[in-house]
């Protein structure tokens, strides 16, 4: 008490002081009139101590009594609170049986083949190869999910749709209390035992043929061999026959085809392994209690679930299924839930033993985990689960771009058996970003935001996923899986870099160390600052394109606006410009582009093609508003409103800033890596290496180019150039940059190219274009291939384009300038450092020759000739 | 009949074809076949494999990379009369492990020609264009790869 005062007394004169201060500056601005507030407040304090003691004291009573009837209240509440809840929560698991027998008869009745095969494999072992592989799976059933990672490789389409619904009742629900969870999949089953059991009876006569058609394997074996041979021998000879590269697919391929064929003898095979763990099942069921043979099929699950990522898939069909077959069989079920429930199991399970050993909890745990882990995307759930499971990681790679993608396949295809994890703070599986901003614009498909396929420039359709998510491993069984593989951890950022102690640490304070690691960030899309500064209501309609959801987002936008800004004349805020301006007629949306150089691409090309471009980018329905520097931006009434430094106003309903990118460096501080003061980015050397065990690559690189001198490029070819140089010098190839990363861009029907080295329209430049009148051809060809022309190859474009520019010889008197199709050599110190191919196709390796050659020509049109701008 | 015209630093030359057809006399360094920087093809120089090639797409680095590698390079090495005759095993286990992966290595006839037909040009051109890189990423399948990404995007939602 006595301390209380003496401290009070010292500091609350001092604090009173600059209170008064402060008022007194404020007083003294707005109102003069009254000049002496700090006087009169000084004499209060004077008087406070001596006079005003028992008032404090009284003050400070009562305080204490309120924060403690506060503090009394509030854990009541609480209390009661929690009570409630836990009531809710009984009340709610004792209503879930229901849902979960009616979500495993969902399941049965989403996959009623497996369930009918059951039956129907008992009489009859050999049926179609997909059938095969699903009866398997009741021999299982009783040692739950041992092999389901051996076989059911077809299996996987059935348990897609399953894999949907069992998702959506451990994650749905679950969340928070996995463990409370856990137990609920079993609660059911109780009342339901005895229709389980009636399903188990059949699956324990059915184990019998199945061992039997395991037995009866070989002489089906031996008839495998001799087709497959002779197959084997037919790829073989045509092998010979044609090139080596077919020879690849062709063996590759036909194999695969003849595997459909040979499926049938090879599923014995399958099974004639898993017939290894079978006689534990079986055992089982005669001594049925024996705790001690369960748990050995458990304990191998997490060995042998690794072999087989898409298995894992699988798996998820298969606990639904199987949970009955196990619980009726073993009377103490019940007791070993709620042990493993009280364990919370989902993450322990594999990590240890003990939890596993007890048996029946490891199943469900995976069932619940099993939908969340193999499709890594859903970022909260595998948060909890591999955390403690991943702690070291050979080959670490950081981001889940395109350059981290190249890399690991290089370092795949160069290391064999090679564990690979990648972290990306993406909820998506690495994925390819050039067709947010081009194909996907111009795809007919209405669902296209959420198929987000494209049509390549050979008309095939493919996703802008690099592979499907079965590719992948799962990132809890890295260490596992026999030959290695890929796995991506994804919703993780990592925040802090070890280098001297090599390892990682994510945000979530999870550990993780490597022996090589990759820094392949990317960077974040910049903004301007105007924009930054104008409040809540103009970044709501603003948009930074970068990401899968951001195409999601804008294209959404797009269609409930009137009007859309792009800020930038770049390659995205080009191509963005072209696509919506494309839309805008159907749409109704006024499509306005906006940048401070001269012409579209200003800063790449040549001022005349700039120029020339811009006309075409306004053809395609696009506002383009040139030199515009933005000065301020505001939300009025309802519209954004631009200012421009020249006085020019412009007033749209949503921005989209394509201003550059900012390349992530936040690790450089932890690791103590060099960022590049000119190009920004992480300096590495020719090898892209930072450090021993360090590598950069993709938009993050700031690397030295033998040829062309340090550099920072951020392109999509880039990212793969040196995705897969830094993997393979990874795996210890020790080769420098070397070959150079091209990069493309189209906009509208007029104006395709491709580049490569450095394109930098501040150098002085030599354009050779094929001479053509004003009439001529890219509009022809574009006419010709109709409104899609994304979906043509370009070289066919431009093949029309020629034929018909050949048709109709060029007049000399037609001087229009028509940059229809040519090349355009950069030069630097007389030596061509870029060349940008012009509505001209498939020449790249002349111009990367030219670069790497970097030789000084006299008459670069000779140069040129070597392209044959006027072929197709 | 060329036309040149000089705007500030760039030169503008305009050519018709006539002017394109004599051969050009423009010196290019001759290349080093066994420049050991260089991205080679398949087949490199000393006739070991290129695992690297981009024209394998996801063969050597996905699940079955290693049974593909054992059979491919038991097939490449092979002195056998009847080339890769030995290899039967090798191919049979890639075969099985492909069987795992009915998405990303699909079985479908309709596909296989086609796509082999793509690759077959790829190696040849050792560096491939931006259309190649996005097609080199593998073989990619019609519906289970669009039904794959929406499993990824739901979980969130839920």
């Amino acid at each position: 008490m006595l301390k209380c005062r003496t401290v009070w007394k010292k500091l609350a004169p001092l604090a009173r002081n600059s209170s008064t201060l402060c008022h007194q500056n404020a007083k003294r601005a707005v109102l003069r009139n009254e000049k002496r507030p700090g006087l009169l407040q000084r004499a209060q304090m004077s008087a406070g101590p001596s006079g005003g003691g028992g008032t404090d004291n009284t003050l400070y009573y009562v305080l204490v009594g309120a924060t403690c009837l506060g503090g009394a209240v509030y854990a009541y509440s609480t209390l009661r609170g929690d009570k409630q809840r836990y009531q809710d929560r009984i009340s709610e698991i004792a209503s879930r049986p229901n849902k979960a027998t009616q979500e495993q008869t969902e399941i049965q009745t989403a996959a009623p083949e497996a369930t009918k095969e059951l039956a129907e494999e008992a009489s009859e072992p050999q049926s179609v190869a997909d059938e095969e592989s699903v009866p398997s799976t009741p021999s299982e059933e009783p040692s739950p999910s041992a092999e389901p990672p051996a076989e059911l490789p077809s299996e996987t389409e059935t348990s897609e749709p399953v894999l949907a619904e069992v998702s959506e009742s451990p994650s749905g629900t679950a969340e928070s209390a996995t463990g409370v969870e856990v137990v609920t999949p079993e609660i059911p089953e109780d009342p339901g035992k005895s229709e389980p059991q009636e399903e188990a009876t059949p699956v324990q006569f059915e184990e019998t043929p199945i061992v039997e058609s395991s037995e009866s394997a070989p002489p089906a074996e031996a008839e495998a061999p001799e087709p497959v041979v002779s197959e084997a021998v037919e790829s073989v000879s045509e092998v010979i026959a044609e090139a080596a590269q077919e020879a690849v697919l062709e063996s590759v391929s036909e194999p695969a085809q003849d595997s459909i064929s040979a499926a049938l003898p090879e599923q014995p095979i399958v099974q004639a392994e898993t017939s290894e763990s079978a006689p534990e099942p079986s055992a089982e069921e005669k001594t049925s209690e024996e705790p001690l043979v369960t748990s050995e099929p458990i304990q191998e699950t997490p060995v042998e679930g690794p072999t087989e990522p898409s298995a894992s898939l699988a798996e998820t069909t298969e606990p639904p299924l199987e949970t009955p077959t196990p619980e009726p069989s073993e009377p103490f079920s019940s007791p070993a839930v709620v042990e493993s429930a009280e364990a919370i199991p989902v993450a322990v399970a594999e990590s240890t033993p003990e939890v596993s050993a007890e048996q029946i909890a490891p199943p469900v745990a995976e069932s619940a985990a099993a939908p969340v882990t193999p499709t890594p995307a859903p970022a909260a759930p595998t948060e909890s689960t591999p955390a403690p499971v991943l702690e070291h990681a050979p080959y670490l790679l950081i981001g889940g771009g395109t350059a981290s993608f190249a890399a690991a396949r290089s370092i795949r295809a160069r290391d064999p058996g090679a564990r690979v994890l990648i972290i990306t703070d993406e909820p998506d599986l690495p994925y390819m970003r050039p067709p947010l901003s081009k194909e996907l614009w111009f795809s007919d498909d209405p669902e296209v935001t959420e198929s987000l396929r494209f049509k390549q420039w050979n008309g095939k359709e493919r996703s802008i996923y690099f592979q499907p998510p079965s590719f992948y491993v799962d990132p809890t069984e890295l260490a596992k899986v026999e030959n290695g593989g890929v796995a991506v951890l994804t919703g993780r950022k990592v925040v802090h870099m070890d280098v001297r102690g090599n390892k990682v640490r994510l945000q979530d304070g999870a550990e993780i160390s490597y022996d090589k690691c990759l820094i392949a960030t990317g960077g974040v899309p910049r903004n301007l600052q105007v924009i930054e500064r104008a409040g809540d209501e103009v970044m709501q309609r603003t948009t930074l394109f970068r990401k899968i959801e951001d195409f999601k987002s804008l294209g959404k936008v797009s269609r409930e606006i009137k009007s859309v800004t792009i800020v930038g004349g770049g390659f995205l805020g080009s191509e963005l410009a072209c696509a919506l301006g494309r839309r805008s007629a159907d749409l109704d949306l006024e499509v306005i582009q906006m940048y401070p150089e001269k012409g579209n691409m200003g800063k790449v090309l040549p001022e005349y093609l700039s120029n020339w471009t811009t006309a075409k980018v306004r053809k395609e329905g696009v506002r383009v508003i040139t030199d515009a520097v933005v000065k301020n931006v505001s939300f009025k009434n309802g519209k954004v409103e631009i200012k421009l430094k020249d006085g020019r106003t412009v007033k749209t309903d949503h921005i989209v800033a394509a201003v550059g990118l900012e390349p992530s460096v936040e690790l450089a501080k932890s690791a103590g890596l060099e960022v590049d003061s000119d190009f920004g980015g992480y300096r590495v050397n020719a090898e892209l290496q930072a450090r021993s065990n360090i590598w950069v690559a993709g938009d993050a690189a700031c690397f030295y180019d033998i040829k062309l001198g340090r550099r920072r490029v951020e392109h999509h070819d880039h990212a793969v150039v040196s995705g897969r140089l830094a993997g393979e010098n990874m795996t210890g190839a020790n080769k420098p940059y070397w070959h150079q990363s091209m990069f493309w861009s189209d906009l509208g029907p007029d104006v395709g190219y491709e580049a490569i080295g450095i394109v930098d329209s501040s150098l002085p430049t030599v354009g050779v274009f094929a001479k053509a009148t004003a009439k001529d051809t890219p509009k022809a060809a574009a006419e010709k291939s109709g409104t899609g022309i994304r979906s043509e190859s370009e070289t066919e474009a431009v093949a029309v384009s020629v034929k018909a520019g050949t048709a109709t010889p060029p007049s000399p008197t037609h001087q229009t300038d028509d940059y229809g199709k040519g090349v355009i050599f950069y030069l630097r110190d007389k030596v061509v450092v870029g060349v940008v191919l012009w509505n001209v196709f498939n020449r790249m390796p002349i111009a990367r020759k030219i670069i790497k050659d970097g030789e000084e020509h006299a008459d670069l049109n000779e140069v040129a000739k070597l392209f044959n701008i006027h072929e197709d | 009949m060329s036309y040149c015209r000089q705007e500030g630093k760039d030169k503008i030359i305009f050519v018709t074809k006539e002017d394109h057809e004599a051969p050009s006399n423009a010196e290019l360094v001759a290349d080093d076949p066994n420049d050991p920087y260089e991205d080679h093809g398949l087949i490199l120089p000393n006739g070991d494999i290129n695992w690297n090639c981009p024209c394998l797409g996801g063969m050597a680095s996905g699940p079955c990379g290693q049974q593909f590698k054992e059979a491919f390079s038991c097939f490449h090495y092979s002195k056998e009369e009847v080339k890769g005759s030995e290899c039967v095993e090798n191919f049979r286990n890639m075969q099985e492990c492909m069987q795992r992966y009915p998405e990303l290595y699909p079985q479908d006839d309709d596909n296989e020609p086609s796509k082999e037909t793509d690759d077959a040009a790829a190696p040849t051109a050792t560096d491939e264009t931006a259309p190649t890189n996005e097609k080199d990423s593998g073989p990619a399948e019609s519906s289970p790869t669009s039904e794959e990404p929406t499993p990824t995007a739901s979980p969130p939602k839920s």
